[in-house]
């Protein structure tokens, strides 16, 4: 990593490619300054590396992304028409389905397996010509927030590899943090994009519900689930959201309306005076109290920056936000409990026989989810179980499903009073390993809180970076109304250069590039 | 109905075989506590679930969604059967599924 390279000068023949962002890259490519070969070279060399260290991947893919790499520049050289970021290399978390690369969503229960179809997410990557470098680590079935629960490895913090990246989709956000990839694909379903990207310095976009195709995502919560772009910037998650949005007739939930521009709309906010007049929402409700006193001051000096550049700063009061975590941990075990249904050792995945006794489909189905699933995703489908059923629906499933229309009220009433709503992402920067064994499973669910509304409600939410606290990215939540996507781009654009400027660059540059951990993660395999 | 009784790990042997998982009693005990605790605390959402309030499952509004009713291409039964346990001419070969008299 040649820190002494100047990341916005594009042209040197010597620069470490892996230091520019997607734009950059894009733009390289486009003008003919080096090919995909060499960029996704480049990054398959960090990936070699530096993974013993870091372990952002379960699987690399360095055969087919060169592969495609080489496809692009074939394609660019004779003249062919391309995709922007064609030629751009991504990552993508083990949850998206890739026909004939194994897809284990984090589980023993499908750890060998090998889909036969392709998610739309991945199609539409590889249609625009970007080489996958691999499938990145994350929580068993994206359930957690350390990805500390894969079945496979930890993922190591960039920023400092004695601490979690974040999860669920802390491989994702790792990836791009280590500069293993310019880009990556993450989901969301309570803050598993956008709690990673903040304590690992980066940008995570949750996007409207139905913004992106979910076909071939591997479900955990489907009234909550959302793909989202991770990147190292606000730009490079528009460009990457944009490539993936729009309606998927595979997925009856994705949205049907045309997709905004979103690299317009972060272009937009790069403008001087952009947030003038702009009003942003800080909610009562939100870690007012609760954070760590490095996360309060780099969000509290976030906000006065952008007072100095003319946004109002308004408190608005979401009464209902103190019921959401609540509402959240019985709607998503619920949902939990009949997705994972499917893996009964039937069909695909694992099979188990039982030690003792008789060998039915039903010992054979308990066997398997016995042996396939870690204990997180057990208690969640216990939990959803009982929640489900007869003589509790109603106390717990139903009512949470009501707490979910009071959080759409309260935010429908906080959009008239502000254009976004802001919170620190997280209360804490990054946490060291084993902070979770607690024993209380309720205390490390509080710390979804101020990401978990924004699912709930179905509408946008990103986390940028704020600064630092203690050497630590502080990840700074901005939220918007349903649809309005490009508002979050906007001002996300608007705050990163404001933050840039006051510490004189972007955070992301000032992650270390080297890594001293001994512990070294286990190796991905290669595919 | 929020101060339900503390569940026993008669109850949770009861989810899990519902949910078709074989669990130790050691698990069972264990995870009756941690599914008390997380219950003690989620039961709150009733405080507020009143009868005015409509519950909400979808966060956006949706309409179901029907195809044209034209052939169009599918997995080939190679491919659905390609991530089989075990399979038998062409189909999913699993364990003796009715009881034996």
């Amino acid at each position: 990593m040649g820190e002494q390279n100047s990341p916005n000068s594009t042209g040197a023949a010597d620069r470490d490619l892996t230091s520019l962002t997607a734009a950059q890259l894009a733009a390289g490519l486009t003008a003919g300054e080096y090919s995909s070969t060499e960029v996704t070279r480049a990054h398959l060399d960090r990936i070699e590396a530096t993974e013993a260290q870091i372990g952002s991947f379960i699987t690399v893919t360095p055969d087919a992304a060169l592969a495609a790499a080489a496809d692009v520049d074939r394609r660019r050289a004779a003249g062919e028409e391309l995709h922007p970021y064609a030629g751009v290399p991504v990552a993508l978390k083990d949850l998206v389905v890739t026909q004939g690369i194994r897809t284990t969503a984090g589980s023993k229960i499908l750890e060998d397996w090998v889909p036969p179809y392709d998610a739309t997410v991945y199609a539409k990557i590889r249609a625009a010509g970007l080489p996958v470098l691999g499938k990145t680590n994350l929580d068993e079935f994206a359930m957690g927030s350390t990805t500390e629960h894969s079945a496979f490895h930890v993922t190591r913090n960039p920023w400092d590899t004695d601490t979690v990246p974040g999860g669920s989709s802390g491989g994702a956000a790792s990836a791009a943090a280590a500069f293993q990839a310019p880009l990556s694909v993450g989901t969301d379903t309570g803050g598993s994009v956008r709690q990673p990207a903040a304590f690992t310095g980066t940008v995570g976009v949750k996007p409207t519900y139905g913004s992106v195709s979910r076909y071939g995502i591997i479900a955990m919560a489907s009234s909550l689930d959302q793909v989202g772009p991770i990147g190292r910037t606000v730009a490079d998650a528009a460009a990457l959201h944009q490539l993936m949005a729009g309606h998927d007739p595979h997925d009856s939930t994705s949205l049907r309306e045309p997709v905004p521009d979103f690299l317009a709309a972060a272009a937009a906010g790069t403008r001087e005076g952009s947030l003038k007049g702009r009003r942003l929402g800080v909610v009562k409700q939100i870690m007012s109290d609760g954070c760590a006193s490095g996360v309060a001051a780099a969000f509290d000096r976030v906000l006065a920056l952008a007072e100095a550049a003319g946004a109002e700063i308004v408190e608005v009061d979401m009464p209902s936000l103190s019921y959401a975590l609540d509402a959240y941990y019985l709607l998503m075990p619920s949902e939990v409990s009949s997705n994972l249904a499917r893996y009964d050792g039937m069909r695909f995945g694992l099979r188990v026989e039982p030690e003792t006794g008789p060998v039915t489909a039903e010992t054979v189905m308990a066997a398997t989810r016995a042996a396939g699933f870690g204990s997180e995703i057990k208690r969640r489908i216990l939990l959803g179980t009982y929640a489900l059923s007869a003589g509790y629906y109603d106390a717990y499933y139903g009512s949470a499903q009501k707490v979910r229309t009071l959080v759409q009220r309260d935010f429908a009433a906080a959009f008239e009073q502000a254009d976004v709503l802001v919170s620190p992402t997280a209360a804490t920067t990054a946490l060291p390993f084993g902070e979770e064994e607690s024993g209380d499973p309720m205390a490390l669910y509080v710390g979804d809180s101020s990401t978990i509304p924004a699912n709930l409600a179905g509408i946008p939410g990103m986390s940028l970076p704020a600064g630092l606290a203690e050497g630590m990215p502080v990840g700074f939540q901005l939220l918007a109304p349903a649809r309005e996507d490009a508002r979050l781009y906007e001002v996300g654009a608007a705050v990163e250069a404001l933050v840039s400027a006051d510490r004189g660059g972007p955070v992301w540059q000032s992650a270390p590039t080297q890594y001293s951990s001994e512990a070294a993660a286990a190796t991905a395999t290669n595919a | 109905m929020a101060e339900a009784a503390a569940i026993t790990a008669e109850q949770v042997k009861h989810l899990a075989e519902l949910a078709r998982i074989a669990m130790t009693d050691v698990e069972l005990e264990r995870m009756a506590g941690e599914i008390d605790t997380i219950l003690s605390h989620v039961a709150r959402v009733s405080e507020v679930a009143t009868d005015e309030v409509p519950a909400t499952s979808h966060p956006i509004p949706l309409s179901n969604v029907l195809r044209e009713d034209v052939v169009g291409t599918s997995l080939s039964a190679e491919q659905a059967l390609s991530g089989a346990p075990a399979q038998d001419q062409g189909k999913f070969l699993v364990p003796q599924i009715l009881g034996e008299e």
